[in-house]
Order: structure tokens, then sequence, then C-alpha cells
């Protein structure tokens, strides 16, 4: 009996063996930084929500990382008149196809979608959107490490720069930007913050929570197994 | 008035007294009462594996009022909103957002459908272990191997309507089974998708499906099961049964009463599962990947084909038997008989009371022969639950090609079932005591 619950614990050990590698970065941790929150937020509302709608978003929800209804209004809002509106975006999608070959996802819950075996959804974001390079053979003149033949241009290209690919397979500034690479870095982990806040906005809270319900339920256990022992007294 | 055999409760004169006698004369209240609790006599020797059942009745209760909440705000929709998203994706999401509570509501019923499997699985489990399916409780054993089947099926219908790219590529290739029937199957596929391709009318019956036809089945099935239960009483880690010895009044020496003794340990149960519950949808409601798959995020695109199609976690082992078999026979395509061992992978549970021919019940008193070869079972069970959710080029550590060995433990699934009578009956096993032991 003891030897066959063993033989069920190691058997997932085995499971640790994968095939194809991609190498993703480590995005920085922005969930607790209000101030990286909405750097990110006005990151996303300048340079995605012109072709990506975040469509079950409302934009009044940024409450949630420290904005008020009036600064929302005045600092987020291009395309919507009621702050109760979704970030929905006005570009048709059936033209988007057309001009890019695939119409640009809704990002609202990209950060969640793009989670692999090879990393969290915010790891895959943060290397994607600093590995874009020059590539005259595509039709946007850009190509991307992560995402082989995206349709995407890089939109960041003024904050980053241009990279190219290099003989060696890695990539090099060719023509610097307006940041300085640490500093574009720090920008693109603070809209992969945003990203995967906007992915699941009651994240941090359903963590503290889920604290209380355990304590709750700690002192509900040792309760309920008292009451057992009471009861179970007199059975041999 | 014809007279009923129950016994009535008659008033002390209290007006709760009076209450239930009003009540007795019309309604077996009493009588029910004690036969299912307060009168059921239950072994005294339950260990860890008996929580199951008590934890699967309560998570079907959960499924059941998190599912009423979730019908009052998804719509089953196909078709796309203004920004370009399915109406039935978007309205998920709009339960995890805009519906105050609603992303608990339906983390609960995510996650619960995850540890329903896992507390079956080990109910079930719990059976092998003791022999609970032998004589005589097969009919038992069955009513349970169609509430596993119709579970099964609940949870096919219920991961289609989230419409993301998992949902809709798993229904396409499940429903495609179909297909493969000879003759009649491709108008059958056909039919039941009530569309050539899986689309809106495949989303709207797999709703009706979801949250009345199989949820009645299987309510009806828990109802039986239970009956079937308290009609020839629980087996116990022992396997041996303490309705042989009685004292004078009737009752089992080694049984207790169900109420208090078994409601206030299953308690304990409960506290303890919620707990386990709790971390993984307070702090991982996604499972790693395998409650809530990555690509299921993405809404449902007919035109995208997602280069790798999994089925969620419970029924990967499954999904590895029908991956096993890849030869055509008797001139019918390899994916037919793919089906046909998917198909009996399931069902040939429902056999085992005629199959195991062993003189004692439980593993405690079984020979050497069982043990190894049930462990082994529950190796091979895992390692094809694991290669289902790998695609079939997969390899262990680069070097082990994963079908073949997929293939191995697939035979080795079967082979374990179909002699089972031989060695079961040839084993050494130990004699059964008396009366039942606290271990």
């Amino acid at each position: 009996m003891k030897k066959l619950l063993l033989s069920l614990l190691i058997v997932p050990a085995l499971a640790f063996a994968s095939g194809a590698e991609l190498h993703l970065d480590k995005a920085p941790d922005r969930a607790h930084d209000t101030a990286a929150l909405q750097n990110g937020a006005k990151l996303f509302v300048n340079y995605c929500l012109g072709c990506h709608s975040a469509s079950y978003m409302r934009y009044n929800r940024l409450q949630d990382i420290g904005l008020t209804d009036d600064q929302i209004r005045e600092n987020l809002m291009f395309t919507a008149d009621k702050v109760g509106e979704p970030m929905r975006i006005a570009m048709q999608r059936a033209e988007a196809k057309q001009w890019f070959g695939a119409a640009p996802p809704d990002l609202t819950v990209i950060a969640r979608a793009r989670a692999s075996e090879f990393g969290s959804g915010p790891d895959w974001l943060y290397t994607y959107l600093r590995t874009f390079y020059r590539d005259d053979t595509r039709p946007t003149g850009w190509n991307n490490v992560v995402f082989a033949n995206v349709g995407m241009p890089h939109a960041l290209w003024e904050l980053q720069g241009e990279q190219v690919m290099g003989a060696d397979h890695e990539l090099k500034l060719a023509k610097p930007g307006l940041l300085k690479p640490e500093d574009y870095d720090t920008q693109v982990a603070d809209l992969v913050g945003f990203l995967k806040y906007m992915g699941e906005p009651v994240g941090e809270f359903r963590k503290k929570l889920g604290v209380v319900v355990l304590i709750a339920l700690g002192l509900l256990f040792a309760l309920s197994y008292a009451l057992k022992r009471e009861y179970w007294k007199d059975v041999h | 008035m014809a007279a009923s055999n129950y016994e009535k409760f008659k008033s002390d004169g209290t007006l709760l007294g009076n209450v239930t006698e009003w009540m007795d004369a019309r309604f077996p209240m009493t009588s029910m009462w004690k036969a299912h609790l307060s009168e059921y006599y239950a072994p005294k020797n339950f260990n860890f594996w008996y929580f199951f059942g008590s934890l699967a009745l309560l998570v079907l209760v959960m499924q059941i009022v998190t599912g009423i909440f979730l019908v009052m705000h998804y719509k089953p929709d196909a078709s796309l909103n203004a920004s370009g998203v399915p109406v039935a994706f978007a309205s998920v999401e709009y339960i995890m957002r805009d519906v105050p509570w609603g992303w608990m509501i339906r983390y609960l019923h995510s996650t619960g459908a995850s540890a329903f499997f896992i507390v079956v699985y080990l109910h079930m489990f719990r059976g092998m272990l003791y022999g609970s399916y032998r004589q005589p409780r097969e009919l038992l054993w069955i009513f349970g191997v169609m509430i596993y089947l119709a579970l099964m099926a609940e949870a096919f219908a219920g991961y289609l309507l989230p419409w993301g790219q998992m949902s809709y590529w798993g229904a396409q290739v499940i429903l495609n089974l179909f297909s493969a029937i000879p003759l009649v199957g491709n108008d059958l596929a056909t039919w039941i998708r009530g569309d050539f391709v899986i689309g809106d009318a495949t989303l709207n019956r797999m709703f009706s499906f979801h949250v009345i036809a199989i949820p009645l089945v299987l309510l009806g099935l828990v109802v039986a099961h239970v009956l079937a239960l308290h009609e020839v009483g629980s087996n116990n880690p022992d396997g041996v049964e303490i309705k042989k010895k009685k004292d004078e009044r009737g009752i089992p020496l080694d049984g207790i009463p169900f109420h208090p003794y078994y409601t206030v340990k299953d308690i304990v149960g409960v506290v303890a599962f919620l707990m386990v519950f709790s971390v993984i949808m307070f702090f991982m409601p996604e499972g790693g990947g395998y409650f809530l798959e990555y690509n299921n995020f993405v809404p449902a695109d007919p035109m995208v084909t997602p280069p790798h199609i999994a089925p969620v976690w419970y029924f990967t082992p499954y999904y590895s038997l029908l991956r096993a078999v890849t030869y055509p026979l008797f001139g019918v395509d390899a994916k037919f008989w793919g089906v046909v061992a998917m198909g009996a992978g399931v069902v040939i549970f429902a056999f085992l009371p005629w199959l195991d021919r062993s003189p004692v019940k439980s593993i405690r008193y079984r020979g050497p022969v069982y043990k190894t070869l049930l462990a082994i079972w529950v190796v091979a069970f895992f390692i094809l639950g694991f290669l289902g959710t790998k695609p079939p080029a997969y390899s262990f550590f680069g070097i082990i090609p994963g079908a073949p060995v997929a293939q191995l433990f697939a035979v080795y699934y079967f082979l374990f079932f179909f002699t089972m009578p031989v060695w079961s009956k040839i084993d050494k096993c130990q004699p059964e005591p008396d009366r039942v032991t606290f271990k």
C-alpha cells in the first residue's frame, strides 16, 4: 500500500522533459507598483489601443490602479465618451485584416493566453516587445524573435530604436531610439505589468481573499476536528 | 386509508412533535431520516479513502449552485460582437469582470470541474483497493460507472461553452470521432454537430445538454447510487460484511449510525477538502494550464487550428488510448478502433465485479500478484494521462519516444482487466478476519 502511494508520487516527476525550447526573459513584477501600472496604462492607450481593443475592460475599472474618473477621462480616453465604456477601437476588423494579414487581436486577456510551458504570459510579452528587428523581406519591414513573421510592425520603435539580426543570431541596436536600452526595458516592463493586471483585474484581490478564506477554514478545521473527536470517543 | 408499513412519529404534545406527526402521516419523513441517516449502520473502520463519496456529493451541489448563477449571465452565442469577439467568450469575461463576485463563481465552477474528477477518480480507486464492486454491490458499482460516463459527457459539453480555441478544437476532434463509425459515421457526426462544422448550433445544443439534460440524468443516477448503497450497506477497508455479525437487536456489531458519527467525520473531510480547493482556486485557478488551458483565453477561431490540441487533463488517459491504436483492422480505419479502445477503456470498469475472482475483497488480504499488477496499472493510468497532454511526437528526455510507450501501457491497461479472472483466482491471499480492524 505504501509502496503503491510512493510510486504514484514518482510518476509525475518523470513529466519534466520537453521538446523545442523557447527562451523567454522573466518579466519584472509590477503587481504592487501603482505608479508603474499607471505608466503601463498610459503606454497602452498611446501605443496599443490604436489597433488593439481591450473590449472586456471598462475605462473606469482603472480606479483599481489608483486613478480617479476625472484622471481617466482627461488622460486616457481618446475614443470613448463615457468612463463606463469598454476600451474599443474605431478600426474595422475587415480592413485591419487586409492591411496586416490578420486582424489585431483583442488584448484584454492576452497576458493569460500567452502563457506556455516556456514561461508565463507576461514573460512572453516582455520578450516579444523587446525582440523586434528590421527585416526587409517582411511587408512591414519588421520581424520578431519569439513571434516569427509577425504581422504587427514594431509599434514602440521610436522608443527602442531599430535592432538588426546579426550573423551570430544576436540582436544589435543599429539605430538608437528615444530611450536608453535599460529605460526601454523598464517601460516595456510597466506596459506588460499593466497587461497582466488587465488580464485579471481581480488577481491581487483574489490572493488576499484567499489568505483570509484559508485562515477561516483553518479555524473551522480545528473546530470540526474537535467535534469529531468528541463524538468518536466511545467508538472502539 | 391503506396501512403503511413504516414507523410513524407519535407526538409528545409539543409544537414540534405535532408538526412531525402531521408530516409523518403524509410523508415518510421520520422513516427516511432513520433509514438513511440515524439508523443507517456504516462500518466503524472507514479510513481516508472513504471521504470521497461525500466529497463528490459536495462538489456536485457546488457545481449545480454555481452553474445556476453562471447561466444568469452566460450567453451561448457564437456570433461576433462589435469588437469581433464571439458573444459567448465575451460573456465569460463579462462574468469575470462586471458581475459582482462573478469571478469567484466562475472559478468555483471551473476548479470544481477538475476537483470533481479528482474526487471521483479517488472514489473509484477506493473501490478497486477494497473490492467494493464485489457481490452484493455490483449494481451499486454499475450505477457509479454510469455516473462517471455522465460526468464525462457533462464535462465535455461544459468545456465547449467558454468558446475558446481549446473549447472549439477539442470539440472538433471529439465530435469528429463519430465520423469514424463505418457507413453512418459522417451523417451521424453532422447530426450531432447540427452543422457541417462546430458552430452556433453545436454551442446551443451543448449548452442545453450541459445545463438541463445531463444534470437531470446525473442527479437521477446519484439518487439510485445512494439508494443501492443503503440497500446493501457500505463495504469497508477489510472487505468483510458487517451484517454477518449482529447483536440481539439486529444491529451490526461493527456498525455505527451514519448520523452523527459519519456526518461529523465527513465535516472534517469537507473542511480539509475546501482548504486544498481554496489553495488552487485563490492562488492558481489556471492549475498550471491544466485546469484552465492557456489557449482557451484565445476566442474560438474556425480559421486557425492550434498547433497542438490537448483535451483537459481528466480525459487524457483515454485520449492516449484513442491515439494508441494505429492499425486498421477488418478493413475498417484505425481511428474507429481507437474510438472503440477509448470507449472500452471507460466501460470496462463496469465488468470488474465479474472479472475479479479473488476469494477476498480488500487489498489488505490479497496476494502479491494483485498488489503488483494494480500498482503498475496505476502507473500506466498516469503515464497514459501524461502522454495524452503531449503531442504524439513527444519523447521522454528527448530520447524515449512517447508513442510506443503509450501503446505499451495501453495494452497493459486492458490486459490488467482481461487477465484478471485468471490471476485474481490463483493469487496467494491471506485469510480475512471475522470482524473489522482499525489500521
